[in-house]
């Protein structure tokens, strides 16, 4: 990967010294990453140009077993990543700060000044990193590659040749570079800690506070840990600088899209809740527990002297054990709280004998093939007296901008039903194997589409 | 002889007791009469539990560890004696009655000598101080428990008064009467007659048996022979209903007699024997028509049936084991084994004591959940059609109520019948209730849900030849989230490939794999010839094509999908575009048509391995995300790189060993995108798909891994040649190991083709198993060519400092892998041909999916 640093400040050469990199030496610098080099393309009084080339050893990159082919064959040699900014700490860590040696007032001043990467990965496409750099003062240029002209088709790729321009004192434009080409880019190539966030509140000192896209930027350098996210911003931010409409304003659409589903999703666990514990139920086990927000408002409830929690993914079930603090549960807990790896396709003994039985937002996971599999399962032979079914409504669908026309709600979704079909589909299981069902909406009702997600509760017959 | 030896009579499965005080010489006798390992001694058992044999206080926890190891034995079947005092009816009661959970017989072996004897014995031993009350009470127990013990439940019961009686002791074990192990067969299992003389004769004929009335003084007799010297075996309930019963009696007691056949019992045979005995027995359910028909037979007539009433063993364990015959069928735990509860099992089946709505007792269905090794063939319950069920079948058809008299052919598993003449006698239950499901069989019904603990845990898989492959617990569950979340229909999965190995890394300057390898390899395991395939740069493909819906309902158990299936090597669909799969089974259907190959291989269906193309086809994703990303990426960098460095070193710095290095890196890149870019073309419809098969993995009756690999792809040749705009036969050629000449006839080859854009072949040895001595063969190994591996490997990869390190890479893993794979995907293969139930095959193709999860290096 490829960054040029130009200025046209007079002595251009001048550079040299900002950088701590003499013009007519090029520097090579072993990196853990692989091998730098600084040297000078272009050097005159007038215009004076840096380069820094990091050739990525594409070998050594990947350690350890159980990588992915991806790995290997992999666009991290050649773009514009976190491995940059480690190369720009390393190698202008001084000027990066600010500090010459024998400059020191023009480290401090602004001077015309560009930088050039020679490919940019931008997640988010030209507007964001326009959005990015623009508030900062930059002038900014991007031409975008294609995927490969032999197949045109194919499209773009989300690489760009990026050149910014600006009046910048040195030290800004490799900070700005350093906290949001990994910004653009999306990715991290080490372990994202705490300790992330100091050195972006460090970083970001001056700028970031007033950035519009501040949110973006934390989200995405802190790599989308939400607890992280939030550490940031909150300290980013005096809370009390902004009034609480203000900050309403300024978040918009984006903010109440995120918002309805989880509180949907909020609402589907309380009322599954209340039905399961109506149905005067003393053991419940929740199949297809996901990450376990059902399970965890399930244990809260003392009538509940048995909670299974149930999921084919050994992952999700990794997660609901550390949410539950399985570890460190007592005997007592233990007998009352477990949770089984299990698939609804199979018939499985573990889940006979329960009065109730939850599947919320599940059945829509299965094959339309294998949904007979799953009613057997459930209704033949682990036969809980209460079964408490969530799917989403499809009519309701319309209701989301986000999604086209006929799209689905999730890309694992097998399939949506509207309300006529989850109710054949209920009448069906009803007939089979002897259960009554009650019919319900959850969320708010719209006139022509219904509800959001629709449930149904089947109760055993004698 | 008989003066110096007393014969004991063991069952050969029983749980002996020994019985007697302290100081009989239980112990001795024990170690004397068998093995180490079959004996129990409470004594050990205290010892083990707190380091003292004498300690009273361990008892209770001595005996509880005794019981635990006696169940483990004796569910196991193993003969086990206890080594205790058992001189009080409560430390033998819980022994009984475990004998009896197991369905045991147990023997008592009383040692009941003088207390002298023991009390005298007692005194040489130091640890043993109890004083001489502790034997006299035990002597005394003793006495007052001989009376009861046949009451208690002992079948055997053995006392030995002496130290004499007790010198002269040998111990017979004798094989229980259902252990029939020895006879191999082959057999003619016949169901049940009731009386249906005339269609018995008629079966016995089709079967080939030779039947011939004399007669023996006055009374009437039977000789038969079977010309191949098969055997009969019926399965029970020959009389009752039906018009002749003496008849059916006579030839069956006649070819009992002269051991043609072989007889278990049915329940209207245990109600007739009560019948004889003088019982009071209701002349119900056609009992009244057999007895009406014995009237006119011989008083020893009558005896002689009474006697072979009394003898015909429950049921009857054939073949090594291999073959369970019972009349109303019998769970694994019971075979060979003897109880009033074993017997119960097989003349009634597993009933609750519920009845249905016709009055017929409800029978559990045992069948469902038999997991046994044996095949289990049984009647009792009328059936329409007999039909295969986890290796159990019920040829009861009904003959008396004008169904037909059925015969199973073992070892050929077919099934023999004629219809009845008439209806001889209502039944009280229609006899074709509609089961549920419709018009799937039974085994296909039954199949249509599979149980979980059938893929969970750590399970050995048995294979052909006595070879097992162990899948761990954490693999199973991983592969439990692949196969519900994204597998095929489990119906269809029959078959995954497995993965395939490299051929060695190549030393030779600028490649890291050349044919070289790849044949030394086969050379070095002893294999003469070999097959080069070209490898094809597409997707692996298992197709499964069926000659019509039917044929897919009635192999494969799948109604409403369509007539085949296209799976990836990890059994997900081929296609998310349903039209476009539909299509092209439809051209392939249509190959088959062609070429006229469900005649020529008597089979309505077919498993292949292909691969498909393009590459693009289906790594649409994988192409515009990772490939051609990289590739933009690279020439975005380099292009500006090289400029840089250009004008840099034009200005007094020297930067040529980087520009030089840079420019070798940007014609890298080229040659990647090279590389891949001829593994793609746009598919607009079926028309732009390539299918290239190349093995015809397995049709009706046959996993053809029995022929070699030219056979394959001879074959396979016919079959493209009917579609050609389809179809790609597989370039290939034969390779001589010994011959230098076509050796390096088979490098220049690979060199075209992976010069002109090939990804390279693969080398598999002419057989397509190859089993001996020695280390295991490889079933193929690849060897790509220099550019493809440029998409493997990264685009550098040829550059010198980075071959080097590529070169240390270890195959052990992935070779190791390669084995166990392929052995449980033929083995699949060779289940489903075989028509086990699903959870069998499914086991295998699971543990190809679960082996999957090990973590090997993806570049291999």
């Amino acid at each position: 990967m490829l960054l040029t640093i130009t200025t046209t400040n007079q002595p251009a050469t001048d550079l040299g010294y900002l950088l701590h990199k003499n013009p007519s030496r090029p520097q090579t610098k072993a990196l853990a990453s692989g091998t730098a080099l600084v040297f000078y393309p272009e050097v005159s009084e007038e215009r004076c140009t840096a380069a820094l080339l990091l050739e990525v050893d594409p070998i050594g990159l990947v350690r350890g077993r159980g990588a992915t082919l991806s790995q290997y064959v992999n666009d991290r040699p050649y773009a514009a990543s976190s491995l940059l900014s480690v190369a720009l700490a390393q190698l202008f860590g001084t000027a990066m700060n600010g500090r010459s040696k024998e400059r020191p007032e023009l480290a401090q001043t602004a001077i015309p000044i560009e930088a050039r990467l020679s490919a940019l990965p931008c997640t988010g496409g030209e507007a964001f990193l326009r959005r990015l750099f623009e508030p900062l003062g930059y002038e900014v240029e991007a031409v975008r590659h294609g995927l490969d002209a032999a197949f045109p088709e194919w499209g773009e790729s989300r690489y760009y040749t990026v050149t910014i321009r600006g009046v910048q004192r040195l030290c800004d434009l490799l900070t700005h570079l350093y906290v949001l080409v990994p910004v653009l880019d999306d990715g991290k190539h080490y372990w994202v800690g705490d300790d992330e966030v100091e050195k972006l509140l460090a970083k970001g000192k001056g700028w970031l506070e007033e950035h519009p896209e501040r949110e973006a930027i934390a989200n995405r350098y802190l790599k989308r840990q939400r607890g992280l996210t939030r550490l940031a911003l909150s300290r980013l931010v005096d809370d009390e600088a902004e009034s609480p409409d203000e900050k309403a304003a300024q978040q918009g659409v984006a903010e109440r899209d995120l918002e309805r589903p989880l509180r949907l999703n909020d609402l589907r666990i309380s009322r599954v809740t209340e039905e399961l514990l109506g149905s005067g139920a003393r053991s419940v086990v929740d199949l297809g527990c996901g990450e376990g927000r059902l399970l965890r408002e399930l244990i809260r409830n003392g009538q509940f002297e048995r909670v299974v929690g149930v999921d084919v993914s050994p992952r999700a079930l990794d997660i609901v054990a550390r949410r539950l603090h399985v570890d460190e549960m007592t005997d007592r807990q233990r007998e009352r709280v477990t949770l089984l790896q299990a698939s609804l396709t199979y018939r499985d003994p573990r889940l006979e004998g329960f009065d109730a039985a939850a599947l919320v937002e599940v059945i829509e996971h299965v094959d339309l093939d294998r949904l007979d599999a799953l009613e057997r399962a459930v209704f033949e032979f682990a036969r809980p007296g209460t079964v408490v079914v969530t799917t989403p409504n499809a009519e309701y669908n319309v209701h989301f901008e986000a999604l086209a026309g006929g799209e689905m709600r999730h890309a694992d979704h097998r399939f949506e039903w509207t309300r006529e079909q989850f109710r054949q589909w209920c009448d069906g299981v009803t007939s089979r194997f002897g259960y009554d069902v009650r019919l319900d909406d959850i969320g708010e009702a719209h006139r022509d589409t219904g509800a959001p997600t629709q449930m149904g509760v089947f109760r055993r017959g004698g | 002889m008989a003066d110096d030896t007393r014969l004991l009579n063991v069952p050969q499965l029983s749980l002996v007791l020994l019985v007697g005080a302290s100081g009989s010489g239980k112990s001795s006798f024990a170690s004397r009469h068998f093995k180490a390992t079959e004996v129990i001694s409470s004594d050990d058992c205290r010892g083990l539990v707190s380091d003292d044999e004498n300690s009273l206080e361990a008892t209770a926890p001595a005996f509880e560890v005794l019981q635990f190891i006696a169940s483990k034995r004796l569910e196991a079947g193993r003969l086990t004696v206890i080594d205790a005092t058992n001189v009080q009816q409560s430390a033998r009661k819980p022994l009984v009655a475990l004998a009896r959970t197991y369905h045991c017989l147990p023997v008592a072996i009383v040692l009941n000598l003088p207390e002298s004897v023991c009390q005298e014995r007692n005194n040489e031993r130091p640890d043993r101080d109890f004083g001489p009350h502790v034997v006299r009470r035990q002597s005394q127990q003793l006495r007052k428990s001989l009376r009861g013990l046949k009451r208690e439940g002992f079948r055997q019961i053995h006392v030995l008064d002496s130290v004499a009686d007790v010198e002269k002791v040998q111990i017979e074990r004798t094989p229980l009467w259902s252990d029939r192990r020895d006879e191999h067969g082959p057999f003619d299992i016949v169901g049940d007659i009731h009386g249906c003389y005339d269609e018995l004769r008629q079966l016995l004929d089709t079967l080939g048996y030779d039947v011939q009335p004399s007669s023996e003084g006055d009374a009437p007799a039977n000789s038969v022979t079977h010309p191949d010297g098969r055997r009969a075996v019926f399965v029970g309930d020959l009389v009752d209903r039906g018009p002749a019963s003496n008849e059916v009696l006579r030839l069956v007691m006649d070819m009992v007699a002269s051991e043609v056949a072989i007889c278990v019992p049915g329940n209207h045979e245990a109600k007739l024997l009560r019948h004889l005995w003088g019982k009071k027995v209701k002349l119900t359910h056609g009992l009244a028509e057999t007895v009406a028909q014995l009237e006119g037979e011989s008083p020893e007539f009558r005896k002689r049936l009474q006697d072979f009433l009394y003898r015909i063993v429950s049921h009857a364990v054939l073949d090594d084991g291999k073959l369970v015959v019972a009349h109303a069928g019998l769970v694994e735990s019971m075979h060979g084994r003897g109880s009033g509860r074993v017997r119960s099992f097989c003349l009634y089946g597993d009933t609750t004591g519920e009845t249905d709505e016709f009055g017929l007792p409800i029978r559990y269905p045992w069948a469902e959940e038999y997991r046994g090794k044996a095949m289990v063939v049984y009647g009792h319950t009328p059936v329409p059609e007999a039909q295969w069920l986890n290796n159990t079948i019920c040829i009861d058809t009904g003959c008396v109520f004008g169904g037909k008299l059925t015969a199973l052919r073992y070892p050929e598993r077919e099934l023999v019948s004629v219809p009845a003449a008439k209806e001889y006698y209502e039944p009280v239950r229609p006899l074709a209730v509609e089961a549920r499901g419709g018009t799937l069989g039974s085994q296909h019904q039954y199949d249509d849900l599979l149980d979980i603990r059938d893929v969970t845990g750590k399970r050995r898989i048995e294979t052909w030849g006595n070879r097992t492959v162990t899948i761990e617990a954490e693999q199973n569950a991983a592969a439990l989230e692949v196969a519900s979340r994204f597998a095929v229909h489990p119906k269809w999965l029959v078959y995954l490939p497995p993965t395939m190995s490299p051929c060695s890394t190549s030393k030779q300057p600028g490649y890291l794999e050349h044919p070289q390898e790849a044949l030394s390899y086969y050379r070095s395991r002893r294999v003469d010839r070999v097959v080069c395939e070209e490898k094809h740069m597409g997707s692996r493909a298992v197709v499964v094509i069926c000659r019509d819906e039917d044929a897919v309902r009635e192999r494969f158990g799948l109604a409403g999908h369509g007539i085949g299936k296209i799976m990836t090597r990890t059994g997900r669909a081929f296609f998310r575009d349903a039209d476009m799969e539909t299509a092209l089974l439809q051209r392939l259907h249509a190959a088959f048509e062609g070429a006229g190959w469900w005649d020529r291989f008597e089979t309505s269906w077919a498993v292949l391995d292909c691969e498909l193309m393009p590459w693009s086809a289906k790594a649409q994703d994988l192409l515009r995300g990772q490939y051609a990303a990289v590739g933009a990426a690279a020439r975005a960098d380099l292009t500006l790189t090289v400029a840089e460095l250009e004008r840099a070193n034009g200005n007094g710095v020297d930067l040529s060993e980087w520009l030089e290095r840079t420019r070798q890196r940007a014609e890298c890149a080229e040659l990647y995108g090279a590389a891949y870019r001829g593994y793609c073309w746009p598919v607009n419809g079926v028309a732009d798909l390539k299918l290239a098969p190349f093995h015809l993995l397995a049709t009706e009756g046959a996993v053809h891994t029995d022929r070699d690999h030219m056979w394959h792809m001879a074959t396979l040749a016919e079959l493209c040649a009917a579609a050609p705009d389809v179809l790609h036969a597989t370039a290939h050629r034969v390779v001589d190991l010994r011959d230098d000449d076509s050796v390096a006839d088979a490098v220049n080859w690979w060199t075209e083709l992976t010069d002109s854009g090939g990804e390279g072949m693969v080398v598999k040895p002419l057989d397509f198993i190859v089993e001996g001595r020695g280390k295991p063969v490889q079933p193929a190994v690849k060897c790509r060519g220099r550019e493809y591996l440029r998409i493997i490997y990264g685009p550098d990869y040829t550059l010198p400092e980075h071959l080097s390190r590529l070169r240390e890479r270890g195959l052990s893993r992935k070779r190791s892998l390669a084995m166990r794979e392929f052995r449980l995907g033929i083995e699949a293969l060779r289940r489903f041909v075989a028509h086990e139930p699903l959870r069998r095959v499914h086991e295998c193709a699971f543990g190809v999916l679960a082996l999957e999860s090990e973590p090997v290096d993806p570049r291999l």
